[in-house]
């Protein structure tokens, strides 16, 4: 007790990284360590039976080997994505922090309302927006802007819709808390000092709303690269995802050395790429 | 051509009115000449349309009425970064990601000026910056801050430089030396600069000329000399330094040109006061003479300058500020009047509150004001 409290009146900070140490010790450490383990192992075992560690590094080889072109689809689609919700979201935070006034509060709620419901229920709303016999087809019909046999439902176009639908209130949230903190003064400063508003904008406002963008793209782009559900749920056999063959192999094919090879992989790309993204936009200070 | 035959380029606003949209009329129809190459000061309480005066000649505020000329140039309604106008911000407003050359070079860079590196050296060595350049303005103390934000906007050679409470984030003793500075790269680079300010000593200090302003209005304008010697409103008395202000009812006048005097009659004493300082055509106004020109004596001793003269005032209490005491008064009539002393040891201690005192003031140095005006305008309210 009297040593517990010494260190503990000494060392404050350990009492209070203590309880996030821990939760991510039981609940992101020793899963990830079963799953590199499991990915190693020999998929000749089952669930529950379980598998024999058997350093297997061909697991890898043969899931890159396999699945690779979903891999780069996941990559495309969630840059896609990220993209357009990086422009949707940048005008809204935009309109939000500087140009709202008193509609403020209510447009932060509208943003994040749709969390309200669940990320399914919304996503198979997608599935009656986008279908054949829903409003947009047949509008587009109509102004024969597309044939009147296309459709945009299990295409490409309606997986990133979904995506960019799902994931842009996280664009918007860190977006708009930086912009929100940009003092106005600043804008009348470089109006002062000769730049025009469109200068203004790429000289002032965007490189200090940077933590904002890179906060609000990698929360996009994360999770948007492991995603499933859009993929199946508004895409067809050619529009999967790399989350969607994890899934599969999961529950469906039951190999889980494969499954957790495939995510290992997934999970180092993503992290190669945040590191080489934050680098190159020089915030690692900012973040 | 020589510089006389050039055309001035003072800076002009013509009936300058601002009124928001919830009706409120921030500044009501100012006309003011400021002459090229002055420093001029707009003094007032917050809130009386100094810092709007000064953002509508920025640009960053649209008037409702009226006009802004620099010489013949009309810029009333010309966007901010198209004026050849440059604004030192109330907490600077330095941009935080970049480095103070990059933040001096700002606007060279945007006109797009030629050897701007040469342009931000100069002008970093001018505010003694130099060691600073690479630094980010976080790094900065407030003094190096302010002038950061002045080189940002001086670098430019605007014809009109404006300043907004540029001193008001620094504590007492950098803002002394700061205005010292100011004023002598003003002297130096002898740019129009307009300076809107609530600290009086700081307008007094530095301006060449002093405009007050108060609820939209200017009251008076003029070097702090004339301003604080003959005030002409009650607000102007109060707000430049201190005033005692007494009613008084005009009985006649006397003399003629520069002699002439206005003869008041104060709680049964007949006062003068010079006619070039009496601002009232009624027969009531305020008499008002400055704390530190009120001279007293213990009862009975004589004061040694001619003039207005009072017995049977008590000492109610005293300030000792170690320059000066500033005593208050009960006069015979019942009021207070404030007698500010410097400490120059003459009489050999302190007066001690309860002692009866005799009180003079010379008739020069007196004023009268008109009796319509609140005899506590321009009295800070804490």
């Amino acid at each position: 007790m009297g040593a517990l409290q010494r260190v503990l009146t000494k060392h404050p900070a350990y009492f209070l990284v203590g309880p996030a140490a821990l939760w991510l010790l039981v609940f992101f450490a020793f899963p990830l360590v079963s799953l590199i383990t499991t990915s190693l192992s020999d998929p000749s075992g089952s669930p529950i039976a379980g598998y024999d560690m058997t350093f297997r590094f061909q697991n890898y080889s043969e899931v890159i080997s396999e699945y690779w072109p979903y891999l780069v689809r996941s990559f495309v689609y969630a840059g896609i994505a990220t993209l357009l919700c990086l422009i949707l979201g940048y005008v809204l935070a935009y309109a939000i922090a500087f140009k709202a006034g008193q509609y403020k509060t209510i447009l932060l709620v509208l943003v994040v309302a749709p969390f309200f419901t669940s990320f399914l229920v919304r996503t198979l709303s997608w599935k009656l927006i986008l279908g054949d016999d829903g409003w947009v087809v047949h509008t587009l019909q109509a102004l024969h802007v597309m044939p009147p046999d296309g459709r945009i439902l299990a295409t490409p176009v309606a997986v990133v819709a979904g995506l960019t639908y799902n994931f842009l209130p996280f664009m918007i949230l860190p977006l708009y808390a930086s912009l929100e903190k940009i003092d106005h003064r600043l804008h009348e400063a470089a109006s002062d000092l000769y730049a025009s508003p469109a200068r203004t904008f790429f000289r002032v406002t965007w490189p200090l709303s940077l933590p904002g963008v890179v906060g609000g793209t990698l929360l996009t782009f994360i999770p948007a690269a492991g995603d499933y559900i859009n993929a199946s749920l508004l895409g067809n056999t050619n529009t999967q995802m790399v989350g969607n063959k994890i899934q599969q192999l999961f529950t469906t094919a039951s190999d889980y050395p494969h499954a957790s090879a495939l995510s290992v992989i997934l999970m180092a790309l993503i992290v190669v790429m945040v590191l080489m993204y934050v680098r190159k936009a020089g915030t690692e200070e900012l973040l | 051509m020589s510089l006389a035959d050039q055309p001035r380029r003072d800076l002009r606003l013509t009936g300058l009115t601002k009124r928001y949209p919830n009706g409120f009329v921030a500044v009501k129809s100012l006309d003011l000449v400021i002459p090229q190459g002055s420093f001029f000061a707009l003094l007032g309480p917050s809130g009386c349309g100094k810092t709007t005066t000064l953002r509508m000649v920025a640009g960053l505020e649209d008037p409702t009425a009226g006009q802004i000329h620099i010489g013949d140039q009309d810029i009333t309604h010309e966007r901010p970064y198209r004026r050849p106008v440059n604004t030192v911000f109330q907490n600077y407003a330095l941009f935080p990601h970049l480095t103070i050359s990059e933040n001096v070079a700002f606007g060279p860079n945007r006109r797009g000026v030629k050897d701007v590196e040469k342009l931000v050296k100069e002008t970093l060595e001018l505010t003694e910056l130099t060691e600073q350049s690479g630094k980010k303005p976080a790094q900065l103390s407030g003094g190096q801050q302010q002038r950061v934000a002045l080189a940002r906007a001086l670098i430019n050679r605007p014809e009109v430089l404006l300043l907004d409470e540029p001193l008001g984030a620094l504590d007492l003793k950098l803002r002394r030396a700061m205005q010292m500075e100011l004023k002598q790269i003003q002297d130096e680079v002898g740019i129009t600069f307009v300076h809107v300010t609530h600290d009086q000593e700081e307008a007094m200090t530095m301006a060449d000329t002093v405009a007050v302003m108060n609820a939209g209005v200017i009251e008076q304008m003029g070097s702090p000399y004339d301003l604080y010697t003959n005030p002409m409103t009650t607000f102007v008395a109060n707000f430049l330094g201190r005033s005692n202000l007494l009613p008084g009812t005009v009985v006649g006048r006397e003399g003629a040109g520069a002699d002439a005097v206005v003869k008041v009659d104060l709680y049964g004493t007949v006062v003068s006061i010079p006619a070039a300082k009496v601002h009232t055509d009624s027969k009531k106004g305020w008499v008002g003479i400055r704390p530190e020109k009120v001279l007293i004596q213990p009862a009975g001793v004589p004061i040694d300058a001619p003039g207005e003269h009072f017995s049977g005032a008590v000492v109610v209490s005293s300030s000792y500020l170690g320059v000066s005491t500033e005593y208050v008064l009960r006069m015979p009539w019942g009021g207070e009047l404030m007698c500010f002393e410097q400490n120059t040891g003459r009489r050999g201690g302190l007066l001690t509150v309860g002692t009866s005192v005799d009180v003079s003031w010379s008739p020069k140095f007196a004023f009268l004001l008109d009796s319509s005006q609140d005899v506590e305008a321009g009295l800070e309210e804490d």
